[in-house]
């Protein structure tokens, strides 16, 4: 029954912004911006190694609050959210969906802006970094969706709410950056080479887990009437 | 021994740290009396109002 | 009631925090590598220790407020974190401190304990002004504690990934020359930590005894007199004439 209602949920989602593409365009516009600013801002033609895996992840972070702020925007247009609300369904299927559908955005965000990092700024051919940086994004996605849905939840009805959500996902992502950062250095090297990739993998994978479990267990708590 | 720690420059940090966490704890005594305060004059107000009315 | 059994424990915070002081003065060994200043360790650590296990509790509670409802486990939890923040801000300006003191400059990235605190600490600052953007109570109670279980989840999560990612450049906190700590630190640095947990959980307790004085009285006042009946307030942003809760110094 959740599941079922979560993929009803994602379903509206995923057409209104395949009909509106308001949030993925402007992920890629905005990291494309950030990368200009890192070029200038570093006085940088080329990054590798630890420059290059902070740029990025940085810059992924910066587009997921981006997203983030617009996940309920469709909720909040129209009373939408009350009409769900009314449905007879767990909250945590309205979490489900949008942390899914922020997944989905991720993904396709990232297909189109590794590419634009690797010919703005990368120096090192990306695609010596993967599979194993594919790992990683898979891995970081699944943070940065858990984590982003949820203080979307939190965020929803608040008055400040494009303040909160950065100041508050931000610090909530620090570990994440931390790993998915430290285990795309070396991958991101002159010489590429995978170093301490197990560990970093490893601690992404607990870190979602307890937060998609928390998340899970806490959203039915908040957008209640 | 202490007054030799305190003379030193090193010793100017530890103080300094020491006062730091002195200062916080007394800024929080500070806060706590001024709401206790506002507490002990509502209460009064409250019992000038109960004295006035008839004895239930 | 709040009140009841916190004189004693003031009484036995001023005995274990006096000990600590004499300890850490007149007992402790100097340490080999840093002379005095290592002295501030007998103060930052416990800090730091107790403001991470204020964190905690404050979700812990919070987890009872959201199983439970009502007022009682928020206000337990929101005293917790708001007291954790101060102490916070402790263990970041004595950790600058003492970072300026061994090494020269006033931060210290190779410092796990410090840096965990800085992100531990924005985070947390977002805690009021969550609670304040929220103006009905039982939705604020509700909003906040699922800040506070994220967040208590986030803070061990943290200090480990900070951990992980710190190269070990710098000379062990505890240690003479020799390594290892010796007794006389261990003790006098088990005395500092008991105190600070005794000091934390009486100032908690004090301030959950002024609060639900608050409470108490309001409800007087509103047996008195029910014309000025109000609800029971939000914890944050009622009453424009509360004084402020404590201020975070600027640093």
């Amino acid at each position: 029954m959740t599941l079922r209602a979560a993929l009803a949920i994602l379903r509206k989602d995923l057409a209104i912004e395949l009909r509106t593409r308001q949030s993925v365009p402007a992920m890629v516009l905005f990291s494309v911006t950030v990368f200009v600013l890192f070029h200038f801002g570093l006085d940088r033609d080329e990054l590798d190694g630890p420059l290059a895996s902070g740029v990025l992840w940085v810059t992924l972070l910066l587009a997921t609050v981006l997203a983030v702020n617009r996940l309920f925007a469709s909720e909040r247009e129209d009373g939408a959210l009350e009409g769900i609300l009314l449905a007879p369904i767990d909250r945590t299927s309205v979490y489900l969906a949008k942390a899914a559908a922020l997944f989905l955005y991720l993904v396709v965000f990232e297909l189109v802006a590794l590419p634009a990092f690797a010919i703005l700024l990368l120096g090192p051919n990306l695609l010596d970094a993967f599979p194993a940086l594919l790992a990683i994004l898979l891995l970081a996605d699944v943070g940065l969706a858990a984590l982003g849905a949820l203080v979307a939840g939190l965020a929803a009805e608040t008055r400040a709410r494009d303040l909160i959500v950065p100041l508050l996902l931000l610090p909530l992502l620090v570990p994440l950056l931390i790993s998915a950062a430290k285990a795309s250095q070396p991958l991101l090297a002159l010489q590429p080479r995978a170093h301490e990739l197990g560990k970093w993998l490893g601690f992404l994978a607990l870190y979602d887990l307890v937060f998609v479990l928390l998340a899970v267990a806490v959203f039915d708590f908040l957008l209640e009437d | 021994m202490a007054a030799l720690a305190f003379a030193s420059t090193g010793g100017r940090y530890v103080a300094a740290a020491y006062a730091v966490f002195l200062v916080l704890v007394l800024i929080w005594v500070a806060i706590m009396a001024s709401k206790i305060a506002r507490t002990e004059r509502e209460l009064t107000e409250l019992n000038d109002l109960a004295d006035k009315r008839p004895a239930p | 009631m709040y009140g009841k059994g916190l004189r004693t424990l003031s009484i036995a915070t001023v005995l274990v925090m006096g000990a600590a002081a004499t300890l850490t003065f007149f007992y402790a060994p100097l340490d080999a590598d840093q002379g005095v200043i290592q002295k501030i360790f007998y103060l930052h650590v416990p800090l730091a220790i107790v403001a991470l296990c204020g964190f905690i509790a404050g979700g812990v509670f919070a987890i009872q407020q959201l199983r439970t409802g009502g007022r009682e486990w928020d206000m337990r939890s929101y005293v917790a974190i708001h007291l954790s923040l101060v102490l916070a801000v402790g263990a970041l300006i004595t950790g600058s401190i003492w970072a300026r003191a061994s090494w020269g400059h006033w931060w210290e990235w190779n410092e796990p304990v410090l840096v965990s605190f800085l992100i531990v600490f924005l985070l947390y600052c977002c805690y009021q002004p969550l609670r304040f953007s929220i103006s009905d109570p039982e939705r604020q109670a509700r909003y906040a504690s699922v800040f506070a279980v994220a967040a208590g989840a986030f803070v061990p999560i943290n200090f480990a990934a900070v951990r992980m990612a710190t190269a070990h450049v710098h000379p062990r906190v505890f240690g003479t020359t020799t390594g290892g700590m010796p007794t006389r630190m261990w003790e006098t640095f088990l005395v500092a930590l008991l105190g600070m947990a005794l000091l934390f959980i009486t100032l908690w307790k004090t301030e959950l005894t002024a609060k639900s004085s608050r409470e108490q009285l309001n409800r007087l006042r509103r047996r008195l007199a029910p014309e000025t009946d109000e609800a029971a307030p939000p914890l944050a942003g009622h009453e424009a004439e509360q004084p402020p809760t404590e201020p975070v110094p600027a640093h």
